[in-house]
């Protein structure tokens, strides 16, 4: 139970810096939607809904990327991460707290960015839904991760895509081609890679 | 002294196996000559993947015993894969364009795969390179080069699910689809290959060590 509340309480903080500061999400929305706008000049009149799903998945992908370069940014920058490690938590903790905000994050973006999508071009099937949700949670475990390292390293905002696009790939296969155990999957082996692999990554300084 | 043996012996088996794919290997009745590339092409292949095997192992080492020479030497496993795997794409690219007639082909999920893995090990380095040296550094580095090797499979069964197939898949589960002088052949390659990873390897190793031996050194002097 104790794990629990300690996730919790870093899930809460995060939530509530956002609430105060309003930095990550509304430019997560806007960019979100600014990105179907141009996907829609982007393919010709009259394609398919498979060509218009793919282009959902890349503005998904790099709207949850957009998000995830400024998870770590106040820890860094406030010098935070040495006083979230000096605290008496399972460090794993850390990161199942950071990735649940993210995925809050991730979640409120796409709460508008799938109506609109149906609205701007075929409209949705639940499956699709289901495969964003189940994409969602991969994106924000191995994404929380990357993103502790990626705020380590000089060029942080230019890292982390670089870190992350690979390992994202097989994400946007199964999310395009709607395989819902693909996902489950892929969210099963790297939820528990990431969660056993967080203490490595952050180390006091 | 092991390393002058080690170059030796893989360029003897370079020798042998160059021979072996062009004299001695039957020239197959499809596709002519330049099925001669697979001795090379599959062998680059299959080392790469050792490669990244042996550094995912070496980070595996570095994560349980915090030695440093095991973050080095993860590192220059990884460093040598992504040459091999760098040139598994351009001969596999080459193999598609007489083949098939094209320098890429997406429907074919090794060549893809490869590309995931070479943008995966490419970031392996920005990575290394935007972190200052340290125990830090090491740490990361090692959690990432241990992705890496879970996402091979994961992206291989991606990809596998993405695509119809030409690649010609020579290895299944009835054994290897070859002739015995065409599998003895494809051994000695492969054979050469690691030998050459291992020196290389070696060499590279080397040659690291005495950089940090002699930064230690110039510390200690100045």
């Amino acid at each position: 139970m104790n794990y629990v509340s300690d996730v919790a309480a870093l899930a809460r903080k995060d939530l509530l810096l956002e609430l105060r500061a309003k930095e990550t999400l509304p430019s997560m929305l806007l960019f979100v939607v600014s990105a179907l706008a141009i996907f829609h000049f982007a393919l010709p009149r009259g394609t398919s809904d498979v060509a218009a799903r793919g282009l959902l998945w890349s503005a998904l992908v790099f709207t949850a990327l957009l998000g995830l370069t400024r998870a770590f940014v106040a820890e860094r920058e406030q010098g935070m991460f040495d006083a979230l490690v000096l605290t008496p938590v399972d460090r794993s903790a850390i990161w199942l707290g950071k990735a649940i905000a993210v995925l809050a994050f991730l979640v409120a973006a796409e709460i508008v960015a799938l109506p609109a999508f149906a609205a701007f071009f075929h409209g949705l099937n639940g499956r699709t839904v289901a495969a964003v949700a189940l994409a969602d949670l991969g994106i924000c475990t191995v994404g929380t991760l990357f993103g502790a390292m990626a705020v380590a390293g000089r060029a942080r905002e230019l890292l982390l895509p670089l870190l992350f696009l690979p390992t994202a790939i097989p994400i946007v296969v199964g999310g395009v081609g709607g395989y819902l155990w693909f996902l489950a999957l892929y969210d099963a082996i790297f939820g528990l890679l990431s969660w056993a692999a967080f203490e490595y990554v952050v180390v006091e300084t | 002294m092991k390393l002058p043996v080690l170059a030796a012996a893989c360029t003897g088996l370079f020798g042998l196996a160059t021979a072996l794919a062009f004299f001695y290997a039957p020239t197959d009745a499809d596709q002519g000559l330049s099925q001669r590339i697979f001795y090379f092409h599959v062998p680059l292949a299959l080392t790469s993947y050792v490669c990244f095997g042996w550094g995912a192992w070496k980070a595996l080492r570095y994560l349980r015993t915090r030695d440093a020479r095991a973050d080095l030497e993860s590192y220059v496993a990884i460093h040598q894969g992504v040459i091999f795997a760098a040139l598994t794409l351009l001969t596999g690219s080459i193999w598609a364009r007489i083949s098939w007639g094209v320098w890429w082909s997406w429907s074919e999920d090794q060549l893809v795969l490869f590309l995931v893995l070479f943008l995966f090990y490419c970031a392996y380095f920005m990575l290394r390179f935007s972190v200052e040296p340290g125990p830090a550094r090491a740490n990361m580095c090692a959690v990432y080069a241990l992705f890496g090797v879970v996402l091979i499979p994961v992206s291989f069964l991606a990809i596998r699910l993405s695509k119809r197939f030409i690649h010609p898949v020579v290895f299944n589960s009835h054994g290897p689809q070859m002739t015995g002088s065409q599998f003895l052949t494809f051994c000695v390659c492969l054979a050469a290959m690691l030998a050459l990873f291992a020196t290389l390897y070696s060499i590279e190793l080397a040659g690291k060590r005495l950089d940090g031996a002699l930064r230690e050194l110039k510390e200690l002097l100045a």
